[in-house]
């Protein structure tokens, strides 16, 4: 290698160095992205020996047949449910906590990790223990609800609330990763701010909020936003779980739909439809993440 | 203190912790049963706590179960993935952030391309070339498709940027190799990167369902999310106990190490939101 000329040994170094990581990148994510893209235009299925081209077919069963449109307007559902619940759950604990810590420093950071728990917690395993506490005669939460008087329910086998059930565990699962970023936002607030809006008559705890700490919060809150969105749009792992779609798909969501149709009943190509889909709502909201942790840069 | 600000303080004091029970209640209720008698789980009278600890549960799921067998899959799973991936994304980073040369600009977009890309988007075709060379149903099929992390190069050169590059010409004067310098200062210097990144991968690979769900049937090689599921699918209805043991047992590492690190997990889990 000595032998070689000086530019030479530079550009075989820096293929050493950038080759593999780059060459991976091109076989696990470009590749498999150009091909899903291929596939959602033809009637591929897994085994296959060929394959049709059949247009827009799959994307128009996805939005045009019943079973479609139910994955598209549960996923909707479900993260208009949980997008407002885990964002404004997760303010309200992290402006108490935040608070908190002149009075109670120690039991506000108990706290914070309470909240924090269900983020680092295995989410199958925990939505295994979900359903024992929603078990319908077994569970917690029947138990007590019979014991006030009221009426069991099948949390999750009942067509009318099973999705508000995945999205109560969705919300679950997310406000304290909210709330840590929030934290983060209140924490970086000059303290000085306060005492300028004390100063021009802004003292109660109310116009506090809203002269200071909202405005001072935006950012956070936008990048908390789209967070929540991104995450929700990807819920899987308690479908899969709890409810695989049902009962009579009224649990179905997107990625619980790409998974049932591309890896139970290997329609590859449909699935890579469900695929793009998913993928485009995602690439948006990735963006729109992406610029908004560009502005936030130039905040500081 | 006013009796407003002393109302206020015991009102939040009170949702705070109505809430944290809320948050707290699956847990509760999971390692309550798991140490419950059998008896004592199957009543339909609300009993929040065990009446006395039962250890037979776990001695069941460690035992007479596949629940160890899950867990040191999790661990070779979880371990190979992120082995591979800081061998493939240091070196990656570092020159970028340090050398000059043709494609850099072309690179790092690729690398800020892919962090645009769910791994949902990429299992379809990944599936079906794992098919074609027959590695479906083994390590490799778990490990490998996560071997290429835009986020782990990102995150890594961001952090090397920052550190001076006389710091590597010294080196380079002293007669290292690019290779030596890679590994032996530069790895080292980004060991807070690094470790924020583990926390992340190792979080991420660990709780992981999807790709386990698709990349492997044979129970033998299932992590243990996919693992617990086997278990539950199986027990028919009779060993709740066994099954919370083994929810706990799943759970117990990830969070014994929040428990013990919350700094560094709060921030390695909060870095791992840029990537979407």
């Amino acid at each position: 290698m000595r032998r070689l000329p000086l530019a030479a040994r530079d550009a075989l170094t820096n293929t050493w160095l950038v080759g593999p990581a780059t060459l991976a990148m091109l076989m696990f994510i470009f590749l498999p992205v150009l091909i899903v893209a291929v596939l959602s235009f033809t009637d591929y299925q897994f085994g296959a020996r060929s394959f049709g081209w059949i247009g827009l077919e799959n994307y128009e069963k996805l939005f045009g047949s019943a079973l479609g449109r139910r994955a598209i307007t549960n996923t909707l559902l479900y993260v208009a449910i949980v997008i407002p619940a885990a964002v404004g759950l997760g303010l309200l604990v992290a402006l108490g906590l935040h608070r908190m810590m002149d009075w109670a420093p120690q039991l506000s950071n108990v706290l914070r990790s309470v909240y924090f728990l269900p983020v680092a917690a295995t989410l199958v395993a925990m939505s295994v223990a979900w359903q024992m506490v929603l078990h319908p005669s077994l569970g917690v939460v029947n138990q007590t609800l019979v014991g006030l008087g009221g009426e069991p329910r099948n949390w999750l086998s009942d067509r009318s609330i099973v999705l508000y059930t995945l999205a109560v565990i969705g919300i679950w699962q997310t406000v304290g990763y909210n709330m840590v970023l929030f934290l983060a936002g209140l924490v970086a607030i000059p303290p000085e701010l306060y005492d300028a809006a004390e100063v021009d008559g802004a003292g109660g705890n109310w116009s506090r909020f809203w002269t200071v700490t909202w405005p001072m919060l935006g950012p956070t809150t936008l990048f908390v936003l789209v967070i929540t969105a991104t995450n929700a749009f990807r819920v899987f792992e308690t479908v899969a779980t709890l409810t695989q779609g049902g009962p009579a798909f009224a649990s179905d969501t997107l990625v619980y739909a790409l998974y049932r149709e591309g890896f139970v009943y290997f329609k590859a190509g449909y699935a890579s439809a469900i695929t793009m889909v998913f993928f485009a709502v995602l690439l948006t909201l990735t963006l729109m993440q992406f610029r908004i942790v560009e502005r936030r840069v130039h905040y500081r | 203190m006013t009796p407003g600000r002393l109302f206020g303080r015991s009102l939040s004091l009170a949702l705070l912790l109505i809430g944290a029970l809320a948050i707290l209640l699956p847990f509760i209720w999971m390692v309550s049963l798991a140490f419950k008698p059998q008896d004592e789980i199957f009543t339909a009278t609300i009993q929040l706590l065990p009446s006395r600890i039962e250890w037979s549960n776990f001695t069941k799921a460690l035992t007479e179960t596949d629940v160890p067998r899950y867990l040191l899959n999790g661990v070779i799973v979880v371990v190979g993935i992120l082995a591979f991936q800081i061998l493939f994304a240091v070196p990656c980073a570092f020159a970028l952030a340090h050398r000059r040369f043709a494609g850099r600009t072309l690179i790092f977009g690729l690398v800020l391309a892919a962090l645009l890309v769910p791994f949902h988007v990429t299992a379809i075709p990944i599936f079906l070339g794992f098919a074609q060379i027959g590695i479906l149903n083994t390590y490799w099929a778990l490990i490998l498709p996560f071997v290429p992390t835009a986020f782990g190069i990102f995150l890594f050169r961001q952090f090397l940027a920052q550190v001076p590059s006389e710091l590597f010409d010294a080196a380079r004067v002293d007669g290292l190799s690019e290779t030596a310098i890679v590994w032996r200062i530069a790895f080292p210097l980004a060991m807070p990167a690094a470790t924020a990144f583990a926390i992340f991968s190792i979080t991420a690979h660990w709780n992981d369902l999807f790709w386990p769900l698709i990349a492997t049937t044979d129970s033998d090689l299932a992590t243990p999310p996919r693992g617990i599921l086997f278990f539950r699918d199986e027990e028919s209805g009779d060993d709740v106990g066994p099954l919370m043991a083994a929810a706990a047992l799943i759970t117990a590492p990830l969070v014994i190490a929040f428990l013990l690190a919350q700094r560094k997990f709060t921030r390695g889990l909060a870095a791992g939101g840029l990537k979407g």
